[in-house]
């Protein structure tokens, strides 16, 4: 089945696909047509569709569902999703797993309601208080709205920890073909860890809460083996690479401006190749290090170079040249934008080695 | 050291590494009667299975060490977003909160007051020792004027902390609560009217019926710098003033259970598994053609856009269409942008178009500039533009409005101009692709179909008559 939505609908197909049993939301521009659409598709097929009193509390019910066992998510935008930072925490270190779809927009504050992707230090390396981080992944299109959706929820049951899908405004309100997916998988045994109200489940119990600090260091270094553990979940896209003399590396709506900018450049001769991460925690390290390999980087987001730094974080000591291409502010920049940024750093390169 | 027998509660409590038979409270306290009148309750039901007791913070927040039932810790004021969830998602579970004053009535009181006004299907038993206990006695929302806390050494000032929250009173506000009532934990018969209240609340759940609430009024003697004995006497000359105790409300024999969920479809029976237009080969060599269409809000420009796109889906070519937002709910500048294309498209956003849809003067002076050398800009003749188009650009002028209102529906000037991109073969498309789109995007208002088909047909008539032939013509 084909049908042509916007991307924050592809998420709501995505997640009932995954067998997601519940939404709770409260709206925001850009990210209200997810809750739009959950209102009607969720009760329709005997889902839970619940408009929470504030974001607040849509990821608190989320939690509760998770306890429970059960698959829930919320949707929301930046300064929404700033509101479930603590939650997260929460889930993390209960090790709840559940879904949070950040369409991001303009900050910081109340900011703008155009796209940038200025939530990604927030994203990635934890955003709440504590020793944490979500798995974060980063569609570039509609239909990855949508399986991406279906991805978080895999992961997050396989490994008992929230995810978050990390998006943008201009992901979210674009419309583009969607491929319905054709199957569910089956439900997880939960069991063992959910609270369900069952003689089975009766003495399970979820917290957070450990007053004993070496217990409490124990549990921390289990959650840092879990990541570790989790760095094989990683994935990215790579294209014309091989040959590149340049590589673009993006990812969301960037990195679709910047697959423009790598076809602009082979036009105008320039050998330019894309590498777009999928998961952004974990960070495909190794097809970094691959796709690169000292060639000239130059980093394309929407943002003041949090992905930039995490790049350069990645490759470590032995990386080739390094340049920010960015725009901020709910400003996007036109592919001619790039293509000249991009000459004009390999053209400084080139004097350089003069 | 002779002990009372207690059920309900596991067998000895794992609190410390060493199992013990001693709970965490300080002697006096009001917490270790009602878990145990809450237990008691629970076993005499016979609901320990289907219990959850959702945990708060402060004292109780180990209530799970105590009471052996399914047990979640919430954060900080989330217990009743929690709750609501369990409920929702777990009809046969019977959902408790066990809540305190900071908890439930300060930071957490809008998810209090939400749950309450939804009237979710939990039991909410709130303990109000009008003091913060576990953080050091510091300023409740329940709190008396002139009580000493450490956060109000010189008393509580109404002048610089307001008064007390009488939560009860509140919720009796309300329309979906069913049962409401205030105990007091200060002596034997107040206990016993305490578990008479905590039964109801019970078996409010047990039968599914809504929302209860029971409010106990319980002594913390070492915040309040008091032995048991004062802490009591303080409930009953003091706190019982400022608090009735008492009955608000009981709906129960109005409340009626949940009704049975009907039987909802597949999520393919909802979406469908497949549709003829599934199968379009596709046209990976078209070339890109990218578009904007630009009006005032009410004009239809999003949904012109969208036909646009469909019709190049039908013809097997990538398509996106991302429309220009803002904060106005109605009227206002509408745009959207369209990319038709064989290859996989990259950026939505057209900055300079090949095709330019102008409904308003307003947007040709905004884009007219931006259209691509040998682009086209096609114009609604509602507003006179007389100025010539930019270098190296066509313009096409179409009546849109006027012919669609001779046809009695002026709104439809958008698919005046769809005809007329379909008569000038834009992107190769043809016009019975076109048609079909816009007959698709009435799926779910069949009723407008044949209005908009014939207004379709008798604007590619008047194109016919008045518009030079395409500029090439497909292949």
């Amino acid at each position: 089945m084909i049908r042509f939505v916007k991307g924050n609908e592809a998420v709501v197909i995505g997640a009932l696909y995954a067998g997601c049993d519940a939404f709770f939301g409260y709206p925001i521009t850009p990210a209200s047509e997810i809750s739009h659409a959950a209102s009607e598709w969720f009760p329709a097929v005997g889902r839970v569709f619940l408009q929470a009193e504030s974001e607040t509390a849509a990821i608190n019910m989320v939690y509760g569902a998770a306890a429970a066992g059960k698959k829930a998510m919320t949707a929301s935008s930046s300064p929404g999703v700033s509101l479930m930072q603590e939650a997260l925490s929460y889930m993390a270190g209960a090790e709840l797993p559940g879904v949070v779809v950040n369409i991001q927009r303009a900050g910081p504050g109340l900011g703008n309601i155009f796209p940038e992707q200025a939530d990604y230090n927030q994203s990635v390396k934890g955003g709440g208080h504590g020793n944490y981080h979500c798995f974060v992944l980063a569609p570039g299109n509609v239909q990855e709205m949508c399986d991406l959706t279906a991805l978080a929820f895999e992961l997050a049951f396989q490994y008992r920890n929230p995810a978050i899908l990390l998006s943008d405004a201009v992901l979210g309100q674009m419309m583009e073909t969607l491929h319905l997916p054709t199957s569910s998988p089956t439900p997880p045994d939960v069991r063992s860890w959910a609270v369900q109200g069952t003689p089975g489940t009766r003495s399970n119990l979820i917290t957070s809460i450990y007053l004993n600090a070496p217990t409490l260091e124990e549990r921390n270094r289990t959650l840092q083996k879990k990541y570790a553990e989790a760095q094989k979940e990683a994935r990215a896209e790579t294209d014309r690479t091989d040959d590149a003399e340049v590589i673009l590396a993006a990812y969301g709506i960037s990195s679709r401006i910047a697959r423009s900018a790598v076809d602009r450049l082979r036009q105008h001769g320039v050998r330019a190749g894309l590498f777009r991460p999928l998961t952004l925690f974990p960070f495909p390290q190794k097809a970094l290090l691959h796709a690169t390999s000292q060639r000239p980087l130059a980093v394309i987001e929407l943002s003041n170079g949090q992905f930039y730094e995490d790049l350069r974080l990645q490759i470590g000591p032995n990386a080739g040249p390094v340049t920010l291409i960015n725009r901020m502010g709910g400003m996007l920049f036109s592919v001619e934008e790039v293509v000249e940024r991009v000459l004009s750093f390999l053209k400084k390169r080139a004097g350089n080695a003069k | 050291m002779k002990r009372l027998k207690t059920v309900g509660f596991y067998p000895s409590f794992d609190r410390s590494g060493e199992p013990t038979l001693d709970t965490h409270y300080c002697p006096g306290c009001g917490h270790g009667i009602l878990h145990k009148l809450i237990t008691e309750a629970l076993v005499e039901r016979g609901i320990q299975d289907r219990t959850i007791i959702v945990n708060p913070i402060g004292c109780a927040v180990f209530g799970y060490y105590y009471w052996d039932a399914g047990n979640i810790g919430a954060a900080h004021g989330r217990a009743q977003a929690v709750a609501t969830a369990l409920t929702r998602l777990l009809p046969h579970a019977i959902v408790l909160c066990y809540q305190g004053d900071g908890d439930l009535g300060a930071i957490g009181f809008n998810c209090t007051l939400q749950a309450a006004a939804r009237g979710e299907r939990f039991a909410t038993f709130f303990v109000n020792n009008a003091s913060y206990g576990m953080t050091g006695g510091q300023m409740a929302p329940t709190t008396l004027l002139g009580q000493v806390t450490s956060t109000t050494p010189h008393g509580r000032s109404a002048e610089n902390d307001g008064y007390p929250l009488h939560i009860c009173e509140i919720l009796n506000q309300l329309q979906a609560p069913v049962y409401i009532e205030r105990c007091s934990l200060a002596d034997t018969p107040r206990i016993m009217k305490a578990r008479r209240a905590i039964h109801k609340a019970l078996d409010l759940q047990i039968e599914d019926k809504g929302y209860a609430f029971v409010e106990f009024l319980s002594p913390c003697p070492t915040n309040w710098a008091t032995d048991a004995v004062g802490a009591n006497q303080f409930i009953l000359e003091t706190l019982e003033k400022e608090f009735p105790l008492g009955c608000l409300r009981d709906r129960s024999s109005d409340a009626h259970p949940r009704p049975l969920p009907p039987s909802r479809p597949s999520l393919n029976e909802y979406f469908g598994t497949s549709e003829a237009s599934d199968n379009i080969l596709s046209d990976p060599n078209a070339p890109e053609v990218r578009f904007k269409f630009a009006g005032f809000g009410g004009q239809g420009i999003l949904s012109l856009g969208m036909v646009a796109a469909e019709a190049g889906r039908l013809a097997g070519r990538n398509t996106t269409w991302f429309p220009f937002y803002g904060p106005e709910q109605r009227g206002g500048a509408a745009a959207c942008s369209v990319v038709i294309s064989g290859r996989p498209i990259g950026s939505p956003v057209v900055d300079h178009p090949d095709i330019l849809v102008c409904m308003n003067r307003y947007s040709y002076d905004r884009f007219a500039d931006s259209v691509a050398p040998g682009g086209l800009i096609l114009c609604d003749t509602l507003e006179t533009i007389n100025v010539p188009p930019p270098h190296q650009v066509r313009r096409v002028d179409v009546p849109a409005t006027e012919l669609a209102g001779q046809s009695g529906a002026v709104k439809a000037a958008n698919t005046v101009m769809l005809a007329a991109l379909a008569w000038l073969r834009v992107a190769g498309l043809s016009s019975a692709g076109f048609l079909t789109a816009l007959e698709s995007s009435f799926k779910r208002k069949p009723a407008l179909i044949p209005l908009n088909r014939r207004i379709f047909e008798t604007a590619l008539e008047w194109c016919k008559t008045h518009l030079a032939p395409p500029i090439s013509s497909p292949a």
